[in-house]
């Protein structure tokens, strides 16, 4: 949620309500906004073969790479499109693509 | 106030140069006009404090344009003919962002076949874009035009962009007579810019521009911008009234001659409104009950002003100097033939397409049309809504 703009119940709104030309009176709100959903392949890392060089963050559009600490921490599911740049990339193999609906089943099985 | 002779390309960029904008983004080739040229130069020589920016096609200006006003500069742009047409995406887009970006535009033919000269083919094509457009007959309201512009846009109750017309050529190349209005009360006049939400705030950032789609807001967002224009109705006429208190020149939607106890009124836009009302004089001299309405605001249209106006009326003869290909008439036509649906009594009306491609509309032609429209009025049969004027048959 963002702290500036309180937009709660911005599902009823009616057009007195909005900024004029949609402007959206804070930054940074993609963050906030799953695009992960279409994804069809879905990159998993393998934490013994990556040593965090960070090249897969460079190489990633959607900056879905999460950084803590500088190490590579994990991937932003919920921005990730699939897209495979991060496996190419990786000088180690240590990125897999794997098939999303899969992956789910699981990490649901796991669960 | 002073007397100057210009062209109608001078008068604008004189405006313009008045006002002094932050920024002025512009294609510097053909079909870009003088207004363009002549700003280039007021730059060049530190004349002006405007940022310059030469951009390499129309579609980048009006994209440098949507940039810097959101940015948070008062911006202008201008264009004509095909610049027009390659701009069309992004005009859109700077009415949807509302920026108060304005922009003169010389009306001008579209190809094909190649074809350079007056007609209203240009900003006609863009009347559902969003923009407020206001027409004007000669280089003085060209040059009054661009000045209301800005307060127009930037009124707190408006933020749309505004385009302000000149016929091509025949106004914008042509050298009549210019009051011309002190620097510093152009100045005065339109004030300081005060952007909204400009992206250069960085203590509050904003996010311009961002995914609306399906489940989101682009219908509601769609409904603000209508509501903008009818809003910017009152603004306009107020705009208008505060200006000719300055100049001694107020401005309306439109203005009208000889309508008052007019039978037939020939409705007009552009420079055309001009012989038209030469046309009307004579006729009436020979007792003829003929009027003009000259329309200046055609978005928003001002569509009850219009209807009370042309309510006396018999018979309505409307002028364009664009056809609409496979509609019923050109695009005046259609909303004055709209407006006056709900008039009671209901006047006949017929469309006039004339001066396509800068084809010249002589006396004569005027003469024929108010002939065709006194035939109406004495209650023979006029076969046709729709007549092109001096063109050629077989």
């Amino acid at each position: 949620m963002s702290k500036k703009w309180n937009f709660e119940d911005i599902a009823t709104w009616g057009p007195g309500r909005h900024e004029p030309g949609a402007t959206i009176p804070d930054s940074g709100t993609a963050d906030e906004y799953e695009t992960g959903g279409w994804r069809t392949d879905r990159p998993v890392r393998d934490r013994e073969k990556c040593n965090d060089c960070m090249i897969c963050f460079f190489g990633c559009p959607d900056s879905a790479i999460i950084v803590e600490e500088g190490r590579m921490a994990a991937i932003d599911l919920r921005h990730c499109k699939g897209c495979g740049i991060c496996a190419q990339v990786c000088p180690r193999d240590a990125i897999e693509m794997r098939n999303e609906i899969e992956a789910r089943k699981e990490e649901e099985e796991e669960e | 106030m002073s007397r100057k002779a210009m062209t109608g390309n001078g008068a604008i960029a004189l405006a313009l140069k008045q006002v002094d904008p932050d920024v002025m983004s512009a294609y510097p080739i053909t079909p870009q006009t003088e207004i363009a040229q002549n700003y280039a130069q007021f730059v060049a020589d530190g004349a002006v404090k405007t940022e310059y920016i030469a951009v390499e096609s129309e579609h980048s200006a009006m994209s440098a344009a949507i940039g810097s006003c959101a940015a948070g500069a008062r911006t202008i742009t201008a264009t004509s003919s095909q610049g027009f047409a390659l701009m069309w995406e992004m005009l859109f887009i700077a009415a949807s962002l509302r920026l108060p970006i304005t922009m003169p535009v010389i009306t001008r033919a579209l190809s094909g076949p190649i074809n350079i000269h007056c007609d209203h083919s240009d900003s006609m094509g863009g009347r559902d874009c969003g923009w407020i457009q206001l027409y004007g007959e000669d280089a003085q309201e060209g040059y009054d035009n661009a000045i209301q512009a800005f307060r127009i846009a930037e009124h707190a109750d408006v933020r749309l962009p505004v385009m302000t017309m000149i016929d091509g050529f025949i106004i914008s190349g042509a050298i009549g007579p210019l009051e011309v209005l002190q620097d510093a009360q152009v100045k005065q006049f339109v004030g300081e810019f005060e952007p909204l939400h400009p992206l250069l705030d960085v203590a509050n950032p904003v996010t311009v521009g961002a995914f609306d789609s399906l489940g989101g807001w682009y219908f509601e967002h769609k409904v603000t911008q209508n509501q903008a224009m009818a809003r910017a109705m009152q603004v306009i006429e107020d705009v208008g009234r505060e200006y000719g208190e300055l100049t001694g020149r107020p401005y309306s939607h439109f203005k009208t001659h000889m309508i008052e106890d007019a039978e037939i009124v020939l409705v007009a836009i552009g420079s055309a409104a001009g012989n038209v009302k030469t046309m009307v004089d004579k006729l009436r001299a020979q007792g003829k009950k003929v009027g003009l309405l000259k329309v200046r605001t055609f978005r928003p249209f001002p569509t009850e002003q219009i209807r009370a106006a042309l309510s006396g009326a018999r018979v309505i003869g409307v002028m364009d100097r664009s056809d609409s290909f496979g509609a019923q008439g050109g695009p005046l036509f259609t909303e004055i033939r709209s407006a006056m649906f709900e008039a009671e009594p209901r006047p006949q009306i017929f469309n006039f397409i004339y001066g396509l491609g800068g084809r010249d509309l002589f006396p004569d032609d005027i003469e024929g049309a108010v002939a065709l429209l006194e035939k109406a009025a004495a209650g023979e049969e006029v076969a046709q809504t729709r007549h092109y004027l001096n063109v050629r048959e077989g």
